[in-house]
């Protein structure tokens, strides 16, 4: 027995969840295809580093002086670097290190800021205050140069680098997981939740979380070039692994700045490859936001 | 057969045993009708508008409630109606304790919700429910239909097979079973209204708080709506406190209307008497201004209109708080003393001081008394 | 003033929509959402984007083709004699210029006022819109004012060049019904008092009762019936607006009775090229009604329907 005339739900509406219709949009976006064929070569090369590197990156495998380092050939593609290693396998190895720093520090910040957010966002009142009082004081010191404090304080070391990244990621996760939170509480669904008596702990777990959590990853995923490109300029500051034999992309470029008139492309492939790496995961974060913002939506 | 064995006045307690299980939610007796079935006495709702960044300090309250009474009985449909900002949506959350109230009693089926603790109170909302007005914003776009009917099944431990409870409820409601795998998105605004009733009556609520529950929805769609509403009233007992701008919708499905302003009740009467004889001024004026479908009846309509903007609810007028607009205001008591919600006659309550004059006639609206160039009282039409 | 056009971006939201007014007349446009009528209006108005549009036929207001004007004369007649009020007056009104301003502004570019003539004759507007206390008014920015009083603000600044050709569309959906009395009542003085053409855009029946001579009532783009409104709303032919008028409870009628809904949703509808595209919906659905396309048909009261409603309108149409 039914009440009502059974409705058809319009057969053309065969959608599915958001996620679902995020990424319909997402394929059908260019920039998007552009940035994820960026990180996926980017991820891939770091992955595959020990396979595809035709020479081992820390040594030396060519005669060199600091008159005359060999440029581009086909034995060496990219050439040999001031201390006569294979600059093409330097520069797929640093790929590895930085995706190494950029995703450590990305998931070091991120459960820092996480953390925080979720326990302004869920219990609000002092708790809240306290928190973005914090997140407020972290926040008025500049990005890079906060890191630089932290590297510095920490001495040098790749662990301190990525700490020092993720530190100055934690309050921008921070306020904007919080922002998201208390702006899902104030919607009906919520007050729906609560209505047909589900426990506070589920509304806010279940419920307002995950609603929350779509800027996070597309923050996350800016962040990643951001990290990316604060690892390579802690290590070009000298805020970075002592180990000589770590090719990192950043300490690449400060090694060869001597060599800059007589070997400028030893400073050009690593100065590329950070762009090309941070551009990737820049134009996929926009494009997640594109696709994941319901404003945009139908 | 889909409706619940609650549906039945006397009937057998519920085969599923749902009710059974409830812990201390109130018994579910044989429904009377008549016995009330909500009581709320001198509910008041204030927000308190703080400034400064660190140390808040209040410097003033918003009264969105400011102390109502009324009374709703068991199988009957209380309409709550009134203009934007009048508190009227506040009201309906708050006696749900959806809103913390700031003062007055709220009882229901006997329990004064007022004392409940968080969890005997999460325990108590499985007998009042809620049906909100944006279809859309009130369910969770991440979550399935499914998943959206079984949340109050799990919250409140139903035994049983809760896919079975999704079908039939969705076919309560009107809608395929197909719809369960489906997200609020897909839908359209009057079927995403019926999931939110099917998520209301999930537990067989004893009450259901419907606010604006039509006003979202396309015109051909609100009769269907409203429509739904009316039948599962009649199938499972339902008691309905309708909160609604639209006087027209309200009058159709209520029993007994209250009228707001400005966060209190200014008249309280059997809906068909309301439009009859409205004795508050404010329903007057905002039984004039409903635009009637009928060209007939709009030419031979006296229009009486308002003047100014509702007062805000932070700096509520002194005395009666419509004096400010009101086209019957007069030169005694009105600015000075707030008048009570009196029993004029028997069902009939208003608070207003002259309302035996201007329902005799003796108190005319004035036109002159009005600014001249904001309005002009009654329509040039024929009289 | 004859309008006949047609609308066609991807979809084709309007399809041969055609009216007139007159001046001092008020035709009202009904319909529920995604009917056209916003569109027309914008149409109308020269407001659609070029882009990605098309728009073809022929909007002629007072002997002039509005379609194919120049951009620039078109935005000086849209100043000057031609005005639109929108249903939200947040989005229409410049959010960081005050009241005053944006009033005057236009006293001073279309009338040709001198400042302090603009600021008197914007107090005299407001006032005359029922805005109390003009002169404070005047200097307030828009989010200082209430939705009613930002409408009223709307339609002072559509009045202040007096136009001879005023739309309004939805102009008082947003509002409280006591607002919306003030409103109405205002335009309807507008229109007695200046002689101003008014087509008024909304889903309100009750609205529509009270204020046009003529009403066309939309559906998925198209007039599905038109009528002088005694006729109209006395003896509805099209079974959507029979739908429409059995589907609203009525204040003055006894309670009790219940109200016959129109199944399905606007959604449900099929190509017009194809039949009716109300069909799907349509109590009094023939065979013809889903291989032919039905013509509006009929003169003051036209009609695009095989299978009209013969006689009593409203309670025929039950369709459950």
């Amino acid at each position: 027995m039914s009440l009502a005339q059974v409705e058809t739900v319009a057969p053309e509406e065969t959608g599915g969840s958001l996620g679902r219709d995020a990424w319909r949009r997402l394929r059908r976006n260019p920039v998007a295809i552009v940035g994820a064929i960026l990180v996926i070569m980017f991820v891939a090369l770091a992955l595959l580093a020990p396979w595809l590197a035709p020479y081992p990156p820390d040594k030396p495998v060519g005669q060199v002086t600091p008159t005359s380092i060999p440029g581009p050939s086909a034995e060496h593609w990219f050439g040999l670097d001031d201390l006569g290693r294979d600059e093409f396998s330097r520069v797929l190895w640093g790929a590895r290190w930085s995706l190494v720093i950029g995703v450590v520090s990305l998931l070091l910040g991120l459960i820092g800021g996480m953390v925080l957010g979720l326990l302004a966002g869920a219990f609000g009142g002092w708790v809240d205050g306290l928190v973005m009082r914090l997140v407020d004081i972290m926040l008025s010191v500049p990005g890079l140069l906060f890191a630089i404090g932290i590297a510095a304080m920490l001495g040098s070391g790749l662990d301190a680098v990525m700490i020092a990244i993720a530190v100055v990621n934690v309050p921008i996760f921070a306020r904007l997981l919080r922002g998201q939170m208390l702006a899902q509480r104030q919607s009906d669904y919520v007050l729906a939740a609560k209505a047909v008596g589900v426990r506070r702990r589920r509304i806010v777990l279940g419920h307002v979380l995950p609603n929350s959590l779509t800027p996070v990853i597309v923050q996350g995923t800016l962040t990643l070039a951001v990290a990316i490109v604060d690892a390579a300029g802690l290590a070009f500051l000298g805020l970075s692994s002592n180990d000589p034999s770590i090719p990192e992309w950043g300490r690449m470029l400060a090694d060869t700045q001597r060599y800059l008139s007589s070997a400028p492309l030893l400073a050009v492939f690593p100065g590329l490859a950070i762009i090309i790496a941070a551009l990737g995961f820049t134009l996929l974060g926009e494009s997640l936001r594109e696709a994941l913002d319901p404003k945009y939506r139908r | 057969m889909t409706s619940d064995g609650r549906a039945d006045p006397g009937g057998p307690p519920p085969p599923d045993g749902a009710a059974a299980s409830a812990g201390p939610a109130p018994s579910n007796g044989a429904a009377v009708p008549g016995e009330p079935l909500l009581s709320v006495r001198g509910l008041k709702v204030h927000f308190p508008i703080r400034k400064g960044t660190l140390l808040q300090r209040v410097v003033g309250h918003v009264r969105a409630v400011d102390g109502v009474d009324l009374e709703v009985r068991r199988g009957m449909t209380y309409g709550l109606v009134g203009e934007s900002g009048c508190g009227k949506s506040t009201l309906g959350k708050a006696v749900l304790r959806l809103v913390e109230p700031t003062a007055g009693t709220v009882v229901f089926d006997g329990v004064d919700l007022g004392g409940q603790g968080p969890e005997p109170m999460r325990r108590l909302r499985r007998n009042m429910q809620m049906v909100f007005q944006d279809p859309l914003a009130s369910l969770d776009p991440r979550q399935s239909v499914e998943s959206a009917l079984t949340e109050p099944l799990r919250a409140h431990g139903f035994p049983g097979d809760r896919q079975g409870r999704v079908r039939e409820l969705l076919d309560i409601v009107g809608l395929p079973a197909g719809a369960a795998g489906r997200y609020p998105h897909e839908f359209s605004g009057g079927q995403r209204q019926r999931v939110g009733i099917a998520r209301a009556i999930a537990l067989n609520p004893d009450l259901i708080i419907a606010d604006e529950p039509v006003s979202a929805l396309d015109v051909s769609i609100q009769a269907q709506i409203v429509n739904l509403l009316e039948d599962l009233q009649e199938q499972l007992g339902l008691t309905y406190v309708v909160v609604a701008h639209d006087l027209a919708v309200v009058r159709h499905v209520s029993d007994v209307i209250g009228v707001m302003y400005l966060g209190a009740l200014v008249e309280e009467a059997p809906s068909d008497e309301l439009y009859a004889e409205p004795l508050h001024p404010y329903t007057i004026a905002l039984m004039s201004a409903i635009p009637i479908p009928d060209p007939e009846v709009e030419e031979r309509r006296r229009r009486i209109l308002l003047t100014g903007d509702l007062p805000s609810p932070v700096d509520v007028p002194s005395g009666c708080r419509f004096h400010t607009r009101c086209p019957f205001r007069q030169p005694t008591r009105c600015a000075e003393e707030s008048p009570d919600l009196r029993e004029m006659r028997p069902g009939r309550k208003v608070a207003c001081h002259w309302a035996e004059e201007i329902a005799t006639g003796t108190i005319r609206a004035a036109a002159s008394a009005q600014d001249p160039t904001a309005t002009e009282v009654g329509t040039p039409a024929v009289k | 003033m004859v309008f006949r056009q047609r609308g066609r971006p991807d979809v084709r939201a309007v399809d041969g929509v055609g009216f007139s007014v007159a001046p001092g007349e008020t035709v009202g446009l009904v319909g529920e959402s995604g009917c056209g009528k916003s569109v027309t209006s914008l149409a109308v108005m020269g407001l659609l984007p070029r882009r990605g549009v098309r728009v073809e036929g022929s909007v002629a207001f007072d002997g002039t083709e509005l379609l194919t004007l120049p951009p620039d004369k078109l935005r000086t007649l849209r100043g000057r004699e031609l005005a639109v009020v929108f249903q939200d007056p947040m989005t229409s009104l410049n959010p960081v210029v005050p009241i005053g301003r944006q009033v005057t502004e236009v006293l001073v570019r279309h009338r040709g006022l001198n400042e302090g003539e603009a600021r008197r004759e914007a107090g005299d507007l407001l006032r005359r819109v029922g805005i109390p206390d003009p002169s404070r008014r005047l200097r307030e920015y828009p989010h200082q004012l209430s939705g009613g009083m930002r409408q009223r603000a709307l339609i002072a600044t559509a009045l202040a060049c007096r136009p001879r050709l005023l739309i309004a569309d939805e102009p008082t959906t947003a509002l409280d019904v006591t607002i919306q009395a003030q409103i109405l009542e205002l335009l309807k003085t507008l229109v007695a008092e200046s002689g101003t053409a008014l087509i008024l855009i909304t889903h309100d029946l009750g609205v529509v009762a009270g204020m046009c001579d003529t009403v066309h009532v939309m559906y998925a783009g198209r007039i599905v019936e038109r009528a002088p409104r005694h006729d109209l709303f006395g003896a509805p032919r099209h079974p959507y607006t029979g739908g429409l008028l059995a589907s609203v409870p009525r204040l003055d009628q006894p309670r009790g009775t219940r109200l016959a809904p129109i199944a399905g949703s606007p959604r449900d509808t099929i190509a017009w090229a194809r039949g009716c595209a109300f069909a799907p919906r349509c109590p009094n659905r023939v065979d013809e009604c889903t291989c032919a396309t039905p013509e509006l048909l009929g003169g003051r009261h036209g009609l695009r329907c095989f299978n009209p409603l013969r006689s009593g309108p409203v309670q025929e149409v039950a369709p459950r």
